[in-house]
């Protein structure tokens, strides 16, 4: 890449930049060419990375305040909502921010799956990802545990409960998650010190992940390869990073909307109940961003099989690259494929919607059906549509379908090297 | 270089990765399992309860080791049912009487072996046990018979002290 050859204007700036060539990485960042017809489904990294940032900065001040035991938690959240300066905000934009944080990497994640992104050159930019989502969902349950409410017992128990489900030594693994017999201060304190480990995990993913990302360049709508830097390509600063920066803004808005407005909506009531090891809540249900797994677990009447399935539903997306055998990326050129992904969004919202029903009747049914349809989409659907989709003609650069008006695509390839 | 030096080095190599395996496995070890079950909680191992209140068709629920433990004082009719109950009917195939040494007595972890819910008295389709979380089903001897969880609930260690005393583990 051309950026390599960066040199400082400044005397300064090239004394320290010959030692620790960081405005060299500057220079890469600011110049990086991206591929102009990205649209705004292309923003969520960038408001992605505010959710980490948000996350870190309210946690580490929540911290301050937070007592990690099992008599003092549930009071010191308390504490923090009504006595600390503004803890009610920080709280609320830390719980509201966990949703916020779910609700971008789904959208990122299912942008992937329309435009194929996680297609070759990019599997490792995925397959970070996968990782990054992972460790999202362990951040996310284990602070879920820490107000140490009926919901955050519960929800530990069944979740570390899942371990017993290993043959052999299933149990021994529960014991030695829990620190003792069951879920109890000893587990209470390990969640926290994870809780307070992972998102700087996740930080230093990140940086792998834009790493991966900045080698073969951005993935665009129309799913070809480009070439760096050309008339296809526009440098980050400032046009992406003013593009980005208005995606932010209207993402701010519903993550303000619900911290001002709704900070309980995402929450359950029973989470305001202190822990009790003797009562069970009635019905319990994850957050809303694993209800989907949750439904997929349900759905299988076996104990062990019913953990395998709902872990292979996560792990299966990180062999994705190698399951869709179809060399084009973008839906827009699969016409076939585009309605698959059309079925499988709504089969993943109605796993997410009977994830919170009861699991009986009519609800487990659509469940076992859904959960049949995810793995199928996957494991059948993807294999074979790679062979058997008629897929439409892509074009040869982002430019060419502008600028080439007419449908004869030799007329407009030939227009386009005039141009060049 | 020849044949024989090459040899000597590869046992170097293999000694030295060895021991440094050991050693690493020495200082991981300890890591692993401070997370273990500490004394303190190991030695919270017994519990005495006075069931002298608890009348016939009741449960007491207490606390041992962090969980919940069924003291159910049954009925003559809930014991007729658990015990004419035939073991090709069950998933995890238990005798009554082994499970209730004293017919009137059963005692047992609250905890469904699923994924670790508590229960509910006195419900479901065999009018045992009934779990709100994922749908087991137990009956009057908490043996489970329809639903996911995959064993009956477990009996613990424990005796009569005297006629009106427990001890659990």
């Amino acid at each position: 890449m051309s950026d390599h050859d960066y040199r400082p204007k400044s005397k300064v700036g090239q004394w320290f930049n010959d030692r620790l060539p960081l405005l060299t990485l500057a220079n890469h960042l600011t110049d990086y060419p991206t591929p102009k017809n990205l649209n705004y489904w292309w923003t969520f990294g960038g408001i992605l990375t505010f959710c980490l940032i948000t996350q870190i900065v309210t946690g580490l001040t929540l911290a301050m305040h937070y007592i990690a035991h099992a008599d003092m938690a549930f009071e010191s959240v308390e504490h923090i909502m009504r006595d600390v300066n503004y803890g009610w905000l920080i709280r609320y934009i830390h719980a509201n921010g966990a949703s916020m944080f779910f609700l971008a990497v789904y959208i990122h994640i299912f942008r992937s799956l329309f435009y194929g992104s996680y297609k070759a050159p990019r599997e490792i930019i995925w397959i970070i990802g996968i990782i990054i989502y992972l460790l999202m969902m362990a951040a996310a349950f284990m602070g879920y545990v820490l107000p140490w409410g009926q919901m955050s017992f519960w929800g530990a128990t069944v979740i570390t409960n899942l371990f017993s489900a290993i043959p052999l030594v299933g149990e021994g693994i529960v014991t030695w998650l829990w620190g003792g017999y069951s879920v109890d201060n000893p587990t209470l304190t390990r969640f926290f010190t994870l809780h307070y480990l992972i998102p700087f995990l996740i930080l230093g993913l990140v940086v792998l992940h834009i790493w991966a990302l900045h080698v073969p360049g951005n993935n665009n709508p129309v799913g070809i390869d480009i070439k760096k830097p050309s008339k296809d390509t526009v440098p980050f600063h400032p046009y992406i990073v003013i593009k980005d920066g208005f995606a932010l803004l209207m993402f701010m808005i519903v993550f303000a909307f619900f911290v001002f407005y709704a900070p309980n909506i995402l929450g359950h009531a029973d989470n305001y109940i202190e822990a009790n090891p003797m009562v069970t809540p009635a019905h319990i249900v994850p957050e809303w961003y694993l209800l989907p797994f949750y439904a997929i677990l349900r759905s299988v009447p076996d104990k062990l099989l019913g953990v395998v399935a709902m872990l292979s539903a996560i792990l299966i997306l990180a062999v994705l690259p190698w399951l869709d055998t179809s060399k084009i990326r973008s839906a827009v050129f699969r016409p076939l494929y585009k309605q698959f992904y059309w079925i499988l969004v709504a089969d993943v919202l109605i796993l997410g919607y009977v994830g919170a029903m009861p699991a009986e009747g009519l609800y487990l049914l659509i469940a076992r059906v859904a959960t049949a349809y995810y793995f199928l989409h996957f494991l059948v659907i993807l294999p074979v549509l790679g062979f058997k989709e008629k897929t439409l003609p892509v074009p040869l650069s982002i430019t060419e379908p502008v600028l080439g008006g007419s449908p004869n695509l030799a007329a407009a390839r030939n227009k386009e090297s005039k141009i060049e | 270089m020849s044949e024989k030096k090459t040899k000597r080095r590869d046992f170097l190599f293999t000694a030295t990765t060895a021991v440094g395996a050991v050693g690493a496995a020495a200082v991981v070890w300890p890591m692993i399992d401070q997370m273990n079950p500490d004394a303190s909680v190991k030695a919270l191992a017994s519990t005495e309860v006075d069931v002298s209140s608890l009348t016939p068709g009741n449960t007491l629920t207490v606390l041992w080791r962090g969980k919940p433990v069924f003291i159910r004082r049954r009925t003559q009719e809930e014991i007729d049912e658990a015990r004419a109950v035939k073991m090709e009917d069950l998933i995890h195939p238990e005798k009554d009487e082994d499970r209730a040494k004293n017919p009137e007595w059963l005692v047992m972890l609250g905890v469904c072996t699923h994924l670790g819910c508590v229960p509910l008295n006195d419900k479901g389709d065999y009018n045992g046990w009934f779990c709100p979380c994922h749908g087991s089903h137990y009956d009057t001897s908490g043996r489970i018979r329809k639903g996911p969880a995959p064993w009956n609930m477990e009996v613990p260690k424990y005796e009569f002290v005297d006629a009106n005393t427990i001890k659990i583990g």
